[in-house]
């Protein structure tokens, strides 16, 4: 049997990470970034937002795009879940509700990397919806 | 919720919108005794008595932006149908402490799931929360916490995408490490 992983594998991302570093940050600030919020309550967990958070994670760093991808809770869209909300950088942030690999896919090459907008958009004045 | 870790995944958002700066998950497998538990505990702001009662009640929820709450109810469901319960203990300014206990091989037990990816996906995604994990699985065990992460990885911050991908197969392989001491047991 192999040596089991350890915590002292993670010194290899280390260096890797520290390479990428160093061409962002004489590229551009830690805020150029593109943020991504998960909607990850009850809801969004049980409609499958793991698995596009999952898929997010993945395909951004496969396709090298630069991301923070975090968990949210229930934006109060229970309805359209799984949801995220993107924010390009310097930008407004844009919710996107019935999330799926599908979509996601989509939402990366679509809005991430041309900034064309795609289905599935939450208005900004649903907030409202109760009120 | 199809498996445990969804489930681990929704309780412990719970813990992350009460403030708690720690967070100690605990997965505990015991087929020997036909049991699984699962604490999760934190030092968020807690609840009082009269909270603690209706945190079950799927009707109830502190969030104002829709009228149910539904996590603690699907996870006390999902535990008495597999013949366990869930035990919620709470004081105001100590934080909570959520226990489910299933029987380990009750047809109705939800598989475990991918705990290994839900664990990393909560240490990288809260860096600011010290997430404690352990697996038990019979005697042995096996843990590890957003501290010692941040220490192997140095000045890399946790939000870095590979970071999950690599922890997550730390976990898993250790995981699995626990079940097979448990296989070869068998075998013989």
């Amino acid at each position: 049997m192999g040596k089991l992983k350890s915590l002292a594998d993670l010194k290899k991302i280390q260096e890797e990470a520290r390479v990428k570093l160093d061409l962002r940050v004489k590229g551009d600030s830690p805020e150029g970034l593109v943020q991504i919020k998960v909607a990850m309550a009850t809801c969004g967990i049980a409609s499958g937002a793991k698995t596009v958070m999952d898929f997010l994670v993945d395909e951004l760093d496969k396709r090298g795009i630069g991301a923070v991808v975090t968990q949210t809770g229930c934006m109060g869209y229970c309805y359209a879940e799984p949801t995220i909300e993107v924010q390009l950088p310097g930008q407004e942030p844009v919710v996107f509700g019935f999330v799926d690999l599908k979509r996601a896919d989509e939402i990366i090459e679509k809005y991430i990397k041309s900034g064309e907008l795609v289905e599935g958009i939450i208005p900004v004045n649903y907030e409202k919806i109760d009120e | 919720m199809k498996e445990l870790a969804l489930h681990i995944l929704d309780i412990t958002q719970n813990s992350i919108r009460a403030g708690a700066t720690e967070i100690n998950i605990s997965v505990d497998e015991s087929p020997v005794t036909d049991l699984l538990t699962i604490i999760i505990k934190d030092n968020g702001k807690g609840m009082d008595e009269e909270t603690c009662m209706k945190a079950t009640d799927p009707w109830f929820t502190s969030r104002k932006t829709r009228k149910v709450g539904l996590g603690l109810p699907l996870l006390s469901m999902n535990a008495s149908r597999a013949g366990g319960r869930l035990t919620l203990s709470s004081s105001p300014g100590t934080g909570t402490t959520v226990k489910a206990t299933f029987r380990y091989n009750n047809i109705d037990r939800l598989p475990s799931g991918d705990i290994p990816g839900t664990i990393a996906l909560l240490i990288t995604s809260n860096p600011g929360i010290n997430i404690i994990y352990n697996h038990m699985f019979n005697d042995n065990s096996w843990g590890l916490s957003t501290s010692e992460v941040k220490e192997a990885l140095g000045d890399t911050p946790v939000t870095d995408l590979k970071v999950v991908r690599y922890l997550k197969e730390i976990i898993g392989e250790n995981i699995s490490e626990l079940t097979n001491i448990k296989v070869k047991h068998d075998n013989y």
